[in-house]
């Protein structure tokens, strides 16, 4: 195991930067590969995620990104004939490794897909959900949960009036953030984000970055992105997917100023994608 | 695959106003010597109607690169040569003042008798000129050795500099009558050492658009404050 990390995009760390846990590896990958059938989507991944930051990734369709972060919660397990090598180490555990309770990484690992996709159930069922699912029913409990989570996606003030009216009948933007907090109620520790914005208007936009921004202080998120000023905007640390690969993983400002690889610098100018 | 980018046309005017900008910048540095060494006057007409185009053009060229920013969103190399491009504007524009600066000394110079041959302060000028002319070429060409070379051709300008500051100052020392006109020679001299010093910042800026490295202020030898 000792080459295998050898080979690791290591984490990049900022001079000047606070210390304490901000410097550590939420998640650790080791030499990634994953394929549907034959074909191979991703090429021995090696990175280091850190811990309470936003790390971005950006690349062409079909790069390979969306498919990364669904192995970060194994979502892929779900797809007829996947197949995946190496290993996610969260918190010092692989998960993939044997006796690993899914519910429970999915419960760790939050999800926030492209398209908002509310249950078609009030606001308030929509954000309580995944506590119902783990036998939760304590009223209390449930109503804390739901003003706290709410209010951590900037929505409460726009909803408390009007918990029982069907989250379908929300803006595209409020529906999103009812799924972050649907997402949060379960109190994830990484959250990741799947084109979270790439639907909605730049104001909707706009209040889903700031969200993000704030979130990061209790959550490790890690976003997809095709939209490079949002990752250029909202990210610490940015990779750069290419045909399966991770071509580059650097600090964000680095990626975007002055990135080394020639591809990277390709692609982060529109030269190609 | 490469794509064929519209945003590098609008790069190329960029950089075709900044070379054209630069050899105005380069005569009137040319012009404004030649007035004080063949006493003529018309040139200084001319080095002042040259400074109303690169102000105009300093205008044009920050609005070019203002307007990049906000709709092309530059990213990496682009962005670069963009922050680039603002930095050696005003160079360039200072560079002009300079020239202009120069023929108001030599307005006064050429009114009185010569005080001396002219001999290092030609060569100055042919030093400060060359180096503007490569300092842009550097840009063109995105040549960082040449880049390199400017900024050691500064510390050549500087000594000759000084060494007109010593020569006058004999001047001075043993002719009072002399010292109105020395002190418009040495104030010549300074104009150019600090054209020279124009170029040296424009070579930094193409060593930073090229490569990314900042070496302003030789942060390179001495390291980034922590």
């Amino acid at each position: 195991m000792e080459e295998k990390t050898e080979n690791k995009a290591p984490a990049p760390v900022e001079i000047g930067e606070k210390k304490a846990d901000h410097t550590a590896a939420k998640i650790s990958v080791e030499q990634l590969n994953f394929y549907y059938g034959n074909c191979q989507a991703l090429k021995d991944i090696s990175i280091d995620i850190k811990e309470n930051h936003i790390t971005a990734f950006i690349g062409p369709s079909g790069c390979g990104k969306s498919t990364f972060l669904r192995c970060l919660n194994r979502m892929n397990d779900l797809i007829p004939g996947a197949k995946s090598s190496g290993r996610v180490i969260l918190d010092g555990i692989d998960i993939y490794g044997k006796n690993i309770d899914l519910s429970e990484l999915r419960r760790k690992v939050g999800m926030v897909f492209q398209k908002s996709n509310p249950f078609p159930k009030s606001i308030f069922e929509n954000v309580a959900y995944g506590l119902k699912i783990q036998g939760i029913t304590d009223q209390v409990i449930l109503d804390e949960t739901v003003e706290r989570t709410l209010k951590d996606a900037a929505l409460w003030d726009e909803v408390k009036d009007k918990l029982n009216q069907s989250a379908m009948k929300l803006s595209g933007g409020q529906q999103q953030r009812v799924c972050i907090a649907r997402a949060l109620a379960v109190k994830p520790e990484v959250l990741l984000m799947d084109e979270p914005a790439s639907a909605l208007d730049p104001i909707s936009t706009a209040k889903i970055e700031e969200l993000i921004l704030d979130l990061k202080k209790t959550y490790t998120i890690i976003i997809v992105t095709h939209n490079m000023q949002q990752a250029a905007r909202i990210s610490d640390s940015t990779g750069f997917f290419f045909l399966g690969e991770l071509v580059e993983f650097d600090l964000t400002s680095n990626i975007f100023t002055n990135p080394r690889n020639k591809r990277t610098e390709d692609y982060v100018t529109g030269r190609f994608g | 695959m490469a794509i064929y980018r519209h945003f590098d046309q609008d790069l190329d005017l960029l950089k075709q106003k900044l070379v054209f900008m630069a050899s105005l910048a380069e005569s009137m540095i040319f012009k404004a010597i030649k007035s004080l060494i063949e006493r003529q006057d018309s040139l200084i007409q001319e080095v002042s109607k040259d400074e109303e185009k690169v102000n105009l053009l300093q205008i044009e060229i920050d609005e070019l690169c203002l307007k990049l920013l906000a709709l092309k969103q530059p990213m990496a190399s682009d962005l670069r040569f963009i922050t680039s491009a603002i930095k050696i504007n005003s160079e360039l524009e200072r560079i002009g003042d300079m020239a202009v600066n120069i023929t108001q000394r030599s307005s006064v110079l050429i009114k009185q008798p010569q005080l001396k041959p002219y001999i290092d302060i030609p060569r100055m000028a042919d030093l400060a000129q060359k180096m503007v002319k490569d300092s842009l070429d550097s840009f063109i060409k995105q040549d960082v050795e040449l880049a390199r070379s400017i900024l050691k051709r500064d510390d050549e300008i500087d000594v000759l500099k000084d060494q007109i500051f010593r020569e006058l100052l004999t001047f001075m020392i043993s002719d009072a009558s002399s010292i109105p006109r020395a002190l418009e020679l040495i104030l010549v001299s300074r104009h150019l050492e600090r054209i020279g010093d124009h170029a040296t910042n424009i070579a930094e800026d193409v060593i930073y658009m090229v490569q990314g490295k900042d070496i302003r202020h030789r942060i390179e030898d001495r390291g980034k404050p922590t």
